[in-house]
């Protein structure tokens, strides 16, 4: 060990960025075998591993028109230009799509194992660096896309051996139709939205008390978000949300009996990425008290890069899955065992 | 039906504190036997009751890992934690679930008890003739949210304990600090010069927890609002 008389001794400490960190080769063992057993469902289900560039044009990214977890990491290169650190696959690869394959119609599948770049809070332990594991499937549309999706990534996760994961499908339209069956005001729905997105059902109770509904579609509006479980919670959806939920009873009848028993139906589940149009999922396990990965369909996205197709994809975040797959093994992620 | 003494496999976290009291009554009311959780204030887990025991501003951080399915703090916890924007894009991670309207109290503003010959407090005249004036806070996030709000400038002092010392001694002009009477502040010669916002006592989910044990939570959740109810009647 490199030791001089100025640190006294002790080694000296290099530091590197909040959020980043260093992965040396006892787990880097372990998440190869993970991103392995990934790799190998995905290309066995025709899905081509891509690279795009850690770095891009913000100009280009921006294309997506989305807000709420674009990239953060700005850097300037020689000629001036912006570029960026990408915040997850999904939009490079809308504009790779766009831009080499804009005239293929038959669906195209990719998979991607790449670090993606976020902004973190400051003095909390949140990834600036992660690594993503996921898939895309591009110009399959609702309801067989997305049921090839949520099979894909059943049998991915089962191949990593995780064992008592759910799914949970929900639909990013379904409080939108809503809203449009019982007619609420323009002005008042960014704030319902809004309250929703921030899983806040006390004000959520609040707002709909505030704008002069039947205490009918109050009620309902305010329980609808809160219904999740098995199929009976698409079997008997309350008047104008039968609606709402038609795209998910149609996935959920084209799921094999192994991939439907892991759904739990999610009538308020909420993503954080503004771009999803259709069915959304996300990946629980008992063991981590996070969501391990998600994703959903996207089929306005490429359309914003000027080559419109349907498309769906999801992400698994390697770390947590990780984390998960370690606590499963030593049956924590209650309290009790922890105490013990 | 959930088993007498138990939350049905859930782990609760529970805030010390002003909280504490209520919490345990509704506890109490849901069947759970507090009988040690009132005798000993040194044990932080009853693990056959499935409650933790902890300050107020720590139970959100129990329940987004993970570590409690539950928990009940103060809606002032839940609004100083909060990062700027991340209830609209969807990143605040715990559900918020229910009002369970004790602890009652108010997120006040408030200045020294005088003002001067032109009828300005003391905030107010330092902001005229200084462009900023100096709020120490426990909460500096939602006192800075606050003068954003109303478009005031100033400069957040925060403080760990006894806010009401810092505009006797001249450490800031005002003050934003939760009351529950105003006792404490009248005693200290403040006013309260603006109403930020009422805080109760809420109950919060893990995300996870919430989709995963979606039966226990909303069995749960349905007892409470019928006790609530019953007291609204009451």
């Amino acid at each position: 060990m490199a030791v001089d008389d100025q640190t006294n001794g002790k080694p000296m400490i290099h530091p590197i960025p909040s959020g980043t960190r260093d992965v040396l080769p006892d787990e880097t063992r372990e998440l190869r075998a993970i991103t392995d057993a990934l790799r190998g469902v995905f290309e066995r289900h025709g899905y081509g591993e891509v690279y795009t560039p850690a770095l891009e044009y913000e100009s280009v990214l921006a294309n997506a028109g989305i807000d709420g977890m674009g990239p953060v990491h700005r850097v300037f290169d020689e000629t001036g230009a912006t570029l960026v650190l990408r915040s997850d696959m999904t939009v490079p690869i809308a504009r790779l799509v766009a831009t080499r394959y804009p005239d293929v119609v038959e669906p195209l599948r990719f998979c991607y194992f790449a670090h993606c770049y976020r902004g973190t809070r400051p003095q909390w332990s949140q990834p600036r660096e992660l690594l993503q594991a996921g898939i895309e499937l591009i110009g399959s549309p609702a309801p067989q896309g997305t049921a090839e999706a949520l099979t894909l990534l059943c049998d991915a996760l089962d191949a990593t051996g995780l064992k008592d994961y759910r799914v949970g499908l929900g639909d990013a339209s379904l409080f939108g139709t809503l809203m449009d069956r019982l007619e609420i005001a323009p002005g008042a729905r960014a704030g319902l939205l809004e309250t929703l997105a921030g899983r806040d059902f006390v004000e959520l109770e609040q707002r709909l008390a505030g704008i002069g509904l039947s205490a009918e579609a109050s009620a309902l509006l305010l329980s609808v978000p809160q219904r999740r479980g098995g199929p009976e919670v698409l079997a008997a959806p309350p008047g104008p949300a039968a609606d709402a939920v038609a795209g998910m009873r149609q996935v959920s009848e084209l799921l094999d009996e192994r991939v439907a028993e892991r759904v739990i139906f999610d009538l308020g589940l909420v993503r954080s990425i503004g771009y999803y149009t259709g069915a959304v999922f996300e990946v629980y396990d008992p063991a981590l008290g996070v969501p391990i990965g998600g994703g959903g369909r996207y089929d306005d996205l490429l359309a914003n890069f000027g080559a419109a197709r349907h498309a769906v994809g999801f992400a698994l975040d390697i770390e947590r899955l990780h984390i998960a797959l370690a606590g499963e093994e030593r049956g924590t992620g209650v309290v009790v065992a922890r105490g013990e | 039906m959930m088993a007498m003494g138990s939350l049905d496999g859930l782990t609760i976290a529970v805030p010390r504190g002003a909280l504490f009291g209520g919490t345990i009554e509704l506890l109490t009311a849901l069947g759970l036997d507090t009988a040690e959780l009132r005798s000993n204030d040194r044990k932080l887990l009853f693990e056959d009751i499935g409650v933790i025991t902890m300050r107020p501003s720590d139970v959100p951080t129990y329940v987004e890992d993970g570590a409690a399915d539950l928990g009940i703090t103060g809606k002032d916890v839940l609004l100083e934690r909060e990062g700027v924007g991340e209830r609209e894009r969807g990143r605040r991670q715990i559900y918020e679930l229910l009002d369970l309207g004790y602890g009652r109290c108010t997120m006040v503003f408030a200045t020294a008890d005088r003002v001067n010959d032109r009828g300005e407090n003391p905030a107010a005249e330092t902001l005229r003739r200084l462009g900023a004036m100096r709020v120490a806070t426990k909460y500096p996030r939602i006192a800075a949210r606050h003068l954003e709000e109303t478009g005031r400038q100033g400069e957040i002092v925060e403080v760990k304990g006894s806010v009401e010392l810092a505009p006797l001694t001249g450490l800031a002009e005002a003050i934003v600090d939760l009351t529950a009477t105003g006792t404490t502040l009248r005693e200290n010669g403040l006013v309260v010069r603006e109403e930020i916002v009422e805080c109760t006592a809420r109950l919060i989910a893990n995300p996870v927890a919430y989709k995963l044990k979606a039966a226990q939570i909303d069995q749960l959740l349905g007892r409470l609002r019928e006790g609530l109810s019953t007291q609204r009647a009451s």
